[in-house]
């Protein structure tokens, strides 16, 4: 039985409404994706592709328009959101940051999906919240306002609240965005240490492909809302994949020290055309 | 300013405890005043014999009682139950609609409530309902209906966006209002008497019979205490709805729980007060700024604060010009708009939209 698993899935946002059937245009169509525990998955592609939608089916939040999301050998959408949010964790891209809250106040939120509605919180509550600070690395962060810190200290905040929800199975949507260099390899290291001693299972929409193939062991390119190459980096991460889906040419080669591939741009050698705009015509 | 940790905020027993005796004091400092002069340790003897029997040998004349009993205690416990019915229902929908202008009557309310008012002046109809006389009850639906209203109307696809139910609960607001208005300027044709409606339109605490006072608290004393077991909710609301859901929150069913209950505190508030502003506005913010954001606090303390402070309102609206009652929603605006606006300077770097 696999941890997370997408059949068949396709996907529409209501709302939406263009064609002549009045229904909106499918967001993902046909994506298959089946993830064991302990694994760790980058998805990539090209803006638009369908990557963060993906996450929101697989974390119950978009219910499939044809297809099945599956937690174990359950159906999402026969789960109470209580229930998902007990297993499958999210750290989003950015949402609004609340005013006055602290470190410890905002990682304890990770513990809502467990609050009892007459009684306070219990020690195995206190217990996961320290356990998630002290493993994100934000113990000493603690009594600090959540709005007064910089973006790579809240990006660790929002992964303890995540990491408190004790979940099984994790949706990262871009998690090294807002990180330096030094951050962005703790933050996919500390993931990927989870992945190994707890088992945890990790879906990562990821746009640096570097860090994608150091730190996963398969990877999904997507485009169009469709995956259109799965597996290994050095099977998915290829020069006529890359341009045919992004669009720009790159050259591969092993990395230095850890072999996996690693991807340099080759300029298009258009960029005059971008600085002096209508000056020549 | 620095701001302090979490650790450095006053613990929450203490916080509730220090509410209560201040809103306990305001209520008897408020209920001395008046056309007759009562002393507040008589009021204390007076309470005591009327709960556990006779301990006090009456040192106060038996007009008095009958004053405190009758007029002063149903006017003061009035005014509280008001102000904790707007200020909880003002933290209730900031939480809701992450909007820090949100007020009770952010979503309609005071429109309809307005129109229903001024209808139950114009209709020569005479009756009581559970000890309200015809404006209150129209108010109190038409408030509800407003809302309602609004919710169906911003309501899409089994979802009902923040943004788009702050917008409709403008738009029938206005609408609502300038109904009013239409009315209030044919009242030579319709034989309003403006000043009344007028007064009754800036907000004023009116209780004639107990009766009044305990369907409002059956009203409010209920919804404070659901709106307390959203707390955890409203916590999450404030990460937005998308994480508010992955963090286990059934968010269009607890944001529909969340509207009916502020409609209820809001249409219970209204009923008994009239539109009066400012106290849903402001009691949530200063109490946030003492005890932060999260509910489980800052509802029961908010509802303390608006409590203690439309005690105090109304006193002065009584007592400033008597005979004249000055209605106490322009105390509230005198008070609670410069404190706005006093917000609005401090706040300018914490408050995002």
């Amino acid at each position: 039985m696999s941890a997370l698993e997408l059949q068949a899935v396709e996907a529409r946002y209501p709302g939406r409404q263009h064609g002549p059937d009045k229904r909106a245009e499918p967001v993902l169509r046909g994506i298959n994706l089946r993830l064991e525990a302990g694994e760790m998955r980058a998805l990539i592609g090209p803006n638009g592709a369908g990557k963060s939608t993906l996450l929101r089916v697989a974390g119950g939040l978009l219910r499939p328009s044809a297809g099945r999301a599956l937690l174990g050998d359950r159906d999402l959408a026969t789960l109470r959101v209580r229930e998902i949010a007990r297993h499958i964790a999210v750290v989003p891209q950015e949402g609004p940051v609340p005013v006055g809250l602290c470190v410890r106040e905002m990682v304890e939120l990770g513990r809502t999906p467990y609050v009892r509605l007459l009684l306070g919180s219990t020690a195995h509550d206190r217990h996961a919240v320290d356990w998630a600070m002290a493993v994100a690395g934000v113990a000493e962060l603690a009594d600090r306002f959540v709005d007064e810190l910089s973006g790579g200290e809240r990006q660790r905040v929002i992964l303890a609240r995540a990491l408190a929800q004790e979940p099984r199975v994790l949706l990262l949507d871009e998690p090294t965005a807002n990180l330096d260099l030094q951050h962005q390899v703790a933050m996919l290291e500390l993931v990927r240490g989870l992945t190994r001693e707890q088992g945890l299972t990790v879906v990562a929409a990821v746009h640096d492909l570097q860090l994608a193939a150091l730190y996963c062991d398969q990877i999904a390119l997507m485009s169009a809302g469709q995956i259109v190459s799965q597996g290994s980096p050095e099977a998915v991460l290829t020069a006529p994949l890359l341009l045919a889906t992004f669009g720009q040419r790159v050259v591969l080669s092993a990395h230095p020290t850890h072999g996996v591939p690693l991807v340099a741009l080759v300029p298009n050698g258009n960029a005059r055309r971008l600085v002096v705009p209508g000056s020549d015509g | 300013m620095r701001r302090e940790g979490s650790t450095g905020r006053p613990a929450s027993s203490v916080v509730l405890a220090v509410l209560l005796i201040v809103l306990a004091g305001a209520l008897l400092f408020a209920a001395t005043f008046g056309a007759v002069q009562l002393r507040p340790d008589d009021l204390v003897r007076m309470t005591v014999n009327h709960l556990v029997g006779p301990r006090f040998e009456p040192t106060w004349r038996p007009q008095d009682e009958a004053i405190f009993f009758s007029i002063r205690l149903p006017r003061v416990a009035g005014a509280a139950i008001v102000g904790a019915a707007l200020a909880s229902a003002g933290v209730l929908f900031q939480g809701l609609l992450r909007n820090p202008l949100a007020d009770p009557y952010a979503l309609g309310v005071s429109g309809g409530a307005a129109l229903g008012g001024a209808l139950g002046f114009l209709l020569s109809v005479s009756f009581s309902f559970l000890g309200f006389s015809p404006v209150p009850v129209l108010a109190f639906g038409g408030g509800l209906a407003a809302m309602s209203l609004v919710y169906g109307l911003a309501r899409s696809s089994g979802r009902a966006p923040t943004v788009t139910l702050l917008l409709a609960g403008f738009a029938i607001s206005a609408i609502m209002g300038y109904a009013v208005s239409f009315l209030l300027i044919m009242n030579d044709r319709l034989q309003i008497n403006l000043p009344r409606v007028y007064g009754w339109l800036l907000g004023g605490i009116s209780v004639t019979q107990w009766s009044q006072l305990v369907v409002a608290a059956a009203m409010v004393g209920p919804a404070v205490l659901g709106g307390w077991l959203l707390r955890h909710s409203l916590d999450a609301l404030s990460l937005g709805e998308e994480s508010a859901q992955q963090l286990g929150v059934a968010v269009e069913s607890d944001k529909r729980l969340v509207i009916v209950l502020g409609s209820v505190l809001t249409g219970a508030a209204v009923a008994l007060g009239g539109l009066i502003g400012f106290v849903g506005l402001f009691a949530p913010h200063v109490t946030r700024v003492v005890v932060g954001p999260r509910h489980s606090l800052l509802l029961p303390a908010a509802a303390l604060v608006g409590a203690a402070f439309l005690v105090l309102a109304d006193l002065l609206a009584r007592s400033l010009l008597p005979p004249t009652e000055i209605p106490v929603g322009i105390l509230t605006a005198f008070v609670g708009g410069p404190f706005f606006l006093w917000l609005l300077r401090r706040e300018r770097r914490e408050y995002r939209l």
